[in-house]
């Protein structure tokens, strides 16, 4: 990563802040080292007189047999560039940091994270409770020394599977009930959870005295975690005045699944395919971002040929994911299945391109270290010119007239979950929720990656920050995605799909990196440190559907009920992806 | 506001429902449970309905289309089988979720390893499809099969596969993928030529 501040500007961040500020001087890293002290005013300096106004990313990282935890502070410019890396170093023993949700209100669900996975107390935090995982939950987990119940081996490949493998079942060795461990003098019966009143006293109860001079009882409602409009296990306490919202808060973490853990304990290739089951809906996105950040570490380029691919699949990943949130956007208004079964029926046809190059529909684990596993036949050329030449933007135009003007889609939309620009910088929302809150922001052309910088497009941004223009962004999204497709499929050369032999075990050098790509639900980002064994050190998933839940509670505050669903339909969420 | 909007848009739910009628009759029933009217719905042609009755009918899946992994062994002659595995652990390295297990043995007059797996577990209930394991092969020994079909009624009985329930003739792998399995055996053949001239040629140089 090079340094904006020095490349870019005047400006001494380290003589402004002496003793306190320095470089990350260790090989392979770049960035800053605050101290804790200053954090806060670093921070603000940086937003305020830097113009990094936009938290990509907290995450921590663990320098376990070292008595040293990181704590990584991503900051960019909305106006585009290069953004600025910095980090806190705490002590494993004592680890406590002052909060950024003052600063950048984006910090919020993501100081949650850390604090859940690496016990690091944010000092001044609104809200300090864990968030991915269940609050009878002992140990931290991402630190390096904590150990499930049946803990195999550090890293893999294990040792028992050849030359003498044995196969025994996992639940042979660790039955129901000893999958837990608990902490000592913890009885499971008689736990009762602290945590339900924590959440319900979190919400702001001030109200708006919204109905006069008439008294109305607040209420609290859950909506899930069980319920059809979540898109999966996802609650939200609401609190309620008649049926208006006065304050709401995200539950999640019910399909976490130990996703960095898992990637700990992987080599960097056995990653590629669990990030498919990231955002399950857009793999080759997944693909994409890990790749990219490998390869930063790696110091590969794929060939011109694999580079064309990647964009072609990036892009109709996206139209597959875009085409598919507008038609479920519908079904939480209440059209049920007659839009979304439009959309779908498009979507089927992506998804029989990606089984064909890819080998699944789905889980297409297509990308490698250095270009793509295979080469796509004429026959697939030809496929996609028919979609994106012909079929696709028809059916685009047709569900824009059967939908755009429909007033019941207008009526309920227009002016619902209003975010401002600011607010949508500020709680770090990406991908369409941001840009149809009027900020021209994509990474695609804010930090061109791969060879975007070759394509004519537009970035799609609308500027009222409701339900209507996030769905409008994502139609005209779907729109610039074909054109680039188009421009894609003309230009493909021939030749190799891969940068000399594809290894099972690739050496990756040891140092930090963090790949990013504008994935169809906002900035996917994956941060990687490697110290030079075949399994990385920490492997961070920036994951846009859960940031981008930072901001419903905001969006929410002040709608009816009805639209609370809406507006998370708008976000469009993935769980998988949400809960990791 | 006058709902003109809903009723132009709903000319469109209108013009669905009318074309797969009359898309039916052009194609006079050839369209259903016929192998080119599945084609047909699956292409960027088709018109009116997508719907695929399975399992009356099914997609044809693609050559690269990956399920569950099996083990290729070659035909001999007088019919007995040369298993293409020599145990080398690749794929078990490989493999993301770890669900292979290989055993080797080693001889018990020489001491060194066997070159065939004594045996070779896949826990399908673990396995992720990834293809790693076929992909870094170096002896083409392991491929991903076609057959999704794998619903039983009790795991414990059928999901653990065990080294004669994982091999399958190397024709069956032909057939499945006709494309990879012919490119392999040309760049077999191309590596064998060049190793018999290879050896001729030292032949000649030194004719002792």
């Amino acid at each position: 990563m090079n340094d904006p501040v020095d490349s870019f500007m005047n400006f001494d961040l380290i003589s402004r802040y002496p003793g306190l500020v320095k470089k990350d001087q260790r090989t392979g890293y770049s960035g800053y080292i605050v101290e804790a002290d200053c954090l806060v005013q670093f921070a603000r300096a940086v937003r305020d007189e830097l113009g990094f106004d936009y938290l990509s990313m907290i995450t921590a990282a663990d320098y376990y047999p070292d008595d040293l935890m990181d704590v990584i502070y991503l900051l960019y410019r909305t106006t585009g560039g290069p953004g600025i890396l910095f980090k806190v170093q705490v002590s494993r023993l004592d680890s406590k940091v002052p909060s950024l949700s003052s600063i950048f209100a984006g910090a919020e669900l993501q100081e949650r994270e850390v604090w859940d996975m690496y016990g690091i107390s944010f000092e001044d935090h609104p809200d300090l409770r864990r968030i991915l995982l269940w609050d009878g939950f002992e140990g931290h987990p991402l630190r390096k020394d904590w150990k499930e119940p049946l803990f195999e081996e550090d890293s893999k490949p294990y040792k028992d599977r050849w030359p003498a493998g044995k196969h025994k079942r996992q639940e042979d060795l660790n039955p129901f009930k000893n999958n837990v461990s608990y902490p000592i003098g913890f009885e499971p019966e008689h736990f009762s959870s602290n945590n339900e009143k924590a959440l319900y006293d979190a919400l702001n109860k001030t109200s708006g005295n919204l109905n006069g001079s008439l008294k109305t009882d607040q209420i609290i409602v859950n909506l899930g975690p069980q319920h059809p409009s979540t898109h999966g296990v996802f609650r939200m306490a609401a609190l309620l005045e008649g049926e208006t919202i006065i304050d709401l808060k995200p539950v999640m973490g019910y399909l976490h699944r130990s996703h960095e853990k898992i990637g700990e304990r992987n080599t960097f290739l056995q990653n590629m395919p669990y990030t498919d089951r990231l955002d399950y809906i857009s793999s080759m996105s997944n693909n994409f971002g890990y790749a990219l950040a490998v390869e930063k570490l790696m110091a590969v380029t794929p060939p011109e040929r694999a580079e064309y691919i990647r964009v072609i699949m990036a892009e109709l990943t996206r139209i597959s994911s875009h085409i598919m949130t507008t038609g479920f956007l519908l079904n939480e208004l209440g059209a049920m299945f007659t839009p979304s079964l439009y959309a779908l029926e498009e979507r089927e046809l992506i998804l029989d391109i990606f089984e064909e190059v890819s080998g699944s529909r789905m889980m297409c684990n297509y990308f490698r270290f250095g270009g793509v596993v295979r080469d796509i036949s004429d026959s697939v050329i030809e496929k996609i010119r028919k979609l994106v030449f012909n079929r696709l933007p028809r059916k685009i135009d047709e569900l824009d007239r059967y939908l755009t003007h429909n007033e019941i889609v207008r009526l309920r939309t227009e002016g619902v979950g209003v975010l401002t620009a600011d607010e949508a910088a500020a709680y770090s929302a990406g991908g369409p929720l941001l840009r149809a809150s009027g900020v021209p922001y994509d990474v695609r052309k804010a930090e061109p990656y791969s060879i975007y910088d070759r394509f004519k497009f537009d970035v799609a941004v609308r500027y009222h920050g409701d339900i209507y223009d996030r769905y409008l962004v994502r139609l005209d999204e779907m729109r610039q995605s074909i054109r680039i497709i188009q421009q894609a499929i003309h230009d493909i050369p021939s030749g190799p799909v891969m940068t000399g032999k594809s290894q099972y075990q690739p050496k990756v050098p040891a140092g930090e990196a963090y790949g990013r790509v504008e994935g169809p639900k906002g900035e996917l980002g994956f941060y990687i440190v490697s110290d030079g064994k075949q399994n990385p050190r920490r492997y961070h998933v920036r994951a846009p559907s859960f940031i981008n839940l930072t901001a419903l509670s905001e969006m929410s505050k002040g709608e009816k009920v009805a639209d609370v669903i809406a507006i998370l339909g708008s976000i469009d969420i993935i769980l998988g992806e949400v809960d990791r | 506001m006058d709902g003109s909007g809903i009723i132009r848009g709903l000319l469109i739910p209108l013009k669905h429902f009318f074309v797969t009628y009359i898309d039916d009759l052009k194609w006079l029933g050839k369209k259903y449970f016929k192998p080119e009217g599945i084609s047909l719905r699956s292409s960027a042609e088709t018109r009116g309905i997508f719907t695929v009755q399975y399992p009356e009918e099914k997609l044809p899946v693609p050559e690269e289309f990956r399920f569950i992994p099996f083990l290729v062994y070659d035909e001999g002659q007088d019919g007995s089988r040369q298993i293409r595995c020599t145990a080398c652990g690749i794929c078990t390295k490989v493999c993301p979720p770890q669900c292979i297990w290989i055993e080797r043995h080693n001889d018990a007059e020489t001491g060194r390893p066997v070159s065939t797996p004594v045996s070779y577990t896949i826990d399908i209930d673990l396995c992720m499809n990834c293809g790693f394991c076929a992909e870094f092969c170096p002896f083409d020994a392991i491929r991903m099969d076609h057959d999704y079909e794998l619903a039983n009624t009790n795991r414990y009985e059928h999901d653990v596969l065990q080294l004669e329930e994982l091999l399958k003739p190397a024709s069956y792998y032909a057939s499945i993928r006709p494309e990879n399995y012919t490119r392999e055996e040309v760049r077999k053949a191309e590596k064998l030529a060049s190793k018999t001239i290879k050896t001729t040629e030292m032949d000649t140089a030194n004719p002792n």
